[in-house]
C-alpha cells in the first residue's frame, strides 16, 4: 500500500501550485484552475486522511462530495461573471480588471 | 430517520417558506409594466406615487412576519437549547437573536432598495434581488446554527456564492462585474484555504463535529497550521487586515444597496460564527493563547492601516469600505479571550454598528439615485439643500465614530471593557487611539456637508418613502439603542449560549 506522507506530499505540492498559479497566472479562467487545484488538493487530503487513518466512519469522504460540488457552484458564477466581462471588453485578462484601484 | 427534529430548524424552514413564496410571486404576481408592454417608448414606467409597490412591500412585509414568528417566544421548548442531526445543526436562543438582527438588517436594506428596484432597468430582475439577498441569509443561519464543519462550509458557501451574483447584479454596468470578478476568485481562494485547514483538522481529529474536535484536539504542529488556515479563511470573509484587499474594490463596484448588505450583514454574520467555533473547537488553554496572539496583531492591523487608508480616499464608497475594515477590528475585539462577555459585546456591537452604517449607505443610496454623485468633494454644501438628510448623516457618522450621547458609544463600551476584563490592556489602549484618528475622518465628511462652501451642491430631491422608513428605523437604532439599557441586558440575559 501506498504510504500516508506520499498522497499528502502530493496534495500539499498541489495546494502550493495552486497558490502559486493563483498569484501569478494573468488571465482569469488560469487563475480559477488554479483554485480548482487548490480545493481538489483538500479533497484528497480528507479522502486519504479518511481512508488511512479513520476508515471507521465517513465523514471525510462526504465532505470531499460537498466541497466538489461546492466548488463547481463557484465555478458555474465565476465563469458566469467572466463571460459578462469578456462581452464588454473582449478579454479576461486580470490586467484589464484595473478600473478600480486603491 | 426522525422526521421531527426538521422542526427545530423553525428560523431556517420560516425562512426557506418566505423565500418559496417570493419565488412564486415573483412568478404569477408581475404585472404589465414588467413584461416591458406599459413602458413608453423613452423608458420612463414612471411608478405611481411614492415609489412604494406591492412587488417591493411584499417582501419586507414577509421578513417582517417572519422575525416576529421567530423572535417571541411562543412555547418554553422554542427557547430551549436543541439538536438535531445527531449534533450538526445546534439552536440556542443566542442564535436567534443574532438571526433576528440579521432580519432587521435585511428589512432595512429591502426598503432602502425599493426604488432602484422599481428603475425600468432593474425591473425585469426585481424577483431576483429579493430571492438572491434571502438565500443568502439562509446560508448564514446554516452557519450560524452548525454543530459540525460540513454544515459550516455549506453554509458558508451558501452566504458567499449568491453574494456574488449581487455584486454583480448591474449586468451593464463594467465595476458591477469587476467588483463581482474580484470578490468571486478571492472568495474562492480563501474557501480553498479554509478547507484545507479543515481537512488538516480532520487529519489531527478523526472527526469534524465541533463539540469532538473540542475534547479531542491537542496543540501539534498539524492542529495549529489546520487553525492558520481556518482562521485566514475567515479573514477573507471578515475582511480583517491582511486579507482586506479585495473589500475596498468590491465595495466601490457593487450597488450601493448590496454594497451596505456586506458591510454589515455578511460580515457580522461571520464575525459572530469565527467566535463560536473558536470557542468550541479551540477553546482549550493551549489553543486560546496561540489564537490570542494571533489576533492582537489583526486586529491592531486591522484597525490602525484601514484608519490610515480612510483618510485619503475621495469616493465615499470606498471611503465606507476602510471604515467597515476597521470596524470589523472592533467587532472582533469582543472575540478576545472568548467571554461571555465578548459575546454579548459583539452582537451588541453589531446590532449598532449595523444601525449606523446602514443609515450612512442608505444617504449615500438616495443621493446617489437622484443626483449620480458618490465623491466627497459633491457632498460640499450639502446641508444647504438637503438639510434633513445631512443630519441624519451626522447621526450615524458620530455613532459609527462613537460619540456619547449616541449608541455607537456604548458599543465600543462594552467592547472595550470585555476585552479589557479578559485582560488585553495594551490592545484598548491602542483601539482608543484609533477611535480619535477614526473621529476625523467620520467629521471630514460632516465638515464638507456643513462648512464647506460649494457653488453647485447637489440640487434638493425628495426621497422616496422606502428609503424615508429605511431612516427611521436606522436613526430610531442609533439614538435608542444606546439609551434604552433593557436591549443591552436583554442580549446578556442569553449570552453565551453556544
Amino acid at each position: 500500500m501506498i504510504q500516508i506522507e506520499y498522497i499528502l506530499i502530493i496534495s500539499a505540492v498541489m495546494m502550493f501550485a495552486g497558490i502559486f498559479g493563483f498569484l501569478t497566472r494573468r488571465s482569469t479562467l488560469a487563475i480559477l484552475l488554479s483554485i480548482e487545484l487548490m480545493l481538489n488538493s483538500a479533497d484528497l487530503n480528507f479522502a486519504v486522511f479518511n481512508r488511512m487513518l479513520y476508515p471507521n466512519g465517513h465523514e471525510g469522504y462526504f465532505f470531499a462530495i460537498f466541497a466538489i460540488a461546492i466548488a463547481a457552484a463557484e465555478s458555474a458564477i465565476a465563469i458566469a461573471i467572466m463571460i459578462n466581462i469578456y462581452r464588454k471588453i473582449k478579454g479576461i485578462s486580470v490586467d484589464k480588471l484595473e478600473k478600480m484601484k486603491w | 430517520m426522525d422526521y421531527s427534529q426538521f422542526l427545530c430548524m423553525t428560523e431556517e424552514l420560516s425562512l426557506l417558506s418566505v423565500i418559496v413564496i417570493l419565488f412564486l410571486a415573483d412568478l404569477f404576481v408581475c404585472g404589465k409594466e414588467e413584461r416591458g408592454l406599459a413602458c413608453a417608448a423613452d423608458g420612463t414606467c414612471a411608478v405611481s406615487g411614492c415609489g412604494c409597490h406591492f412587488r417591493t412591500v411584499f417582501p419586507v412585509l414577509l421578513m417582517l412576519v417572519h422575525t416576529v414568528i421567530n423572535l417571541v417566544p411562543w412555547c418554553s421548548a422554542c427557547a430551549a437549547p436543541a439538536e438535531a442531526f445527531g449534533g450538526m445543526y445546534q439552536h440556542t436562543a443566542m442564535m436567534t437573536i443574532m438571526k433576528s438582527v440579521l432580519n432587521v438588517g435585511v428589512i432595512v436594506v429591502f426598503l432602502m432598495a425599493a426604488k432602484w428596484l422599481n428603475a425600468p432597468e432593474n425591473r425585469i430582475k426585481m424577483g431576483e434581488f429579493h430571492t438572491i439577498t434571502l438565500f443568502t441569509v439562509l446560508g448564514m443561519y446554516f452557519m450560524i446554527s452548525s454543530g459540525h464543519f460540513i454544515m459550516f462550509f455549506i453554509g458558508l458557501e451558501l452566504a458567499s456564492i449568491p453574494m456574488t451574483a449581487l455584486i454583480a447584479y448591474d449586468k451593464k454596468r463594467m465595476e458591477s462585474a469587476e467588483a463581482g470578478a474580484k470578490f468571486i476568485l478571492l472568495a474562492l481562494f480563501s474557501s480553498g484555504l479554509l478547507l484545507y485547514g479543515i481537512s488538516l483538522i480532520y487529519g489531527a481529529c478523526g472527526t469534524l463535529y465541533f463539540d469532538a474536535i473540542g475534547r479531542t484536539i491537542q496543540p501539534n504542529l498539524l492542529s495549529i497550521l489546520g487553525l492558520v488556515l481556518f482562521i485566514s479563511g475567515m479573514g477573507f470573509k471578515i475582511s480583517l487586515v491582511p486579507f482586506h484587499l479585495w473589500t475596498a474594490d468590491t465595495y466601490e463596484g457593487a450597488p450601493t444597496v448590496v454594497t451596505g448588505f456586506l458591510s454589515v450583514i455578511s460580515k457580522g454574520s461571520a464575525a459572530f460564527v469565527l467566535f463560536t467555533v473558536l470557542v468550541k473547537v479551540f477553546g482549550s488553554e493551549a489553543f486560546m493563547g496561540a489564537w490570542s496572539e494571533g489576533f492582537f496583531w489583526i486586529i491592531i492591523a486591522s484597525i490602525t492601516i484601514a484608519n490610515l487608508f480612510a483618510i485619503r480616499q475621495k469616493n465615499l464608497k470606498r471611503f465606507m469600505a476602510f471604515s467597515a475594515i476597521s470596524q470589523a477590528g472592533y467587532l472582533v475585539l469582543g472575540i478576545m479571550g472568548g467571554t461571555s462577555q465578548g459575546m454579548t459585546a459583539l452582537v451588541f456591537y453589531l446590532l449598532v454598528y449595523m444601525a449606523a452604517n446602514l443609515g450612512a449607505f442608505a444617504v449615500l443610496h438616495v443621493v446617489e439615485q437622484n443626483s449620480g454623485k458618490i465623491g466627497m468633494d459633491d457632498y460640499d454644501g450639502l446641508y444647504q439643500t438637503n438639510p434633513k438628510l445631512a443630519f441624519l448623516m451626522t447621526l450615524c457618522l458620530f455613532s459609527l465614530a462613537g460619540i456619547p450621547p449616541f449608541a455607537g458609544f456604548f458599543s465600543k463600551f462594552f467592547v472595550f471593557m470585555a476585552a479589557f476584563k479578559a485582560g488585553f490592556h495594551l490592545l484598548v489602549f491602542i483601539a482608543l487611539v484609533n477611535t480619535v484618528i477614526s473621529l476625523y475622518y467620520y467629521l471630514m465628511i460632516v465638515k464638507a456637508m456643513y462648512i464647506k462652501p460649494n457653488d453647485n451642491p447637489i440640487a434638493t430631491f425628495k426621497s422616496d418613502c422606502g428609503t424615508r422608513a429605511a431612516l427611521a428605523i436606522c436613526t430610531a437604532g442609533v439614538i435608542l439603542l444606546g439609551l434604552v439599557s433593557c436591549v443591552y441586558n436583554y442580549i446578556d440575559s442569553f449570552a453565551y449560549g453556544l
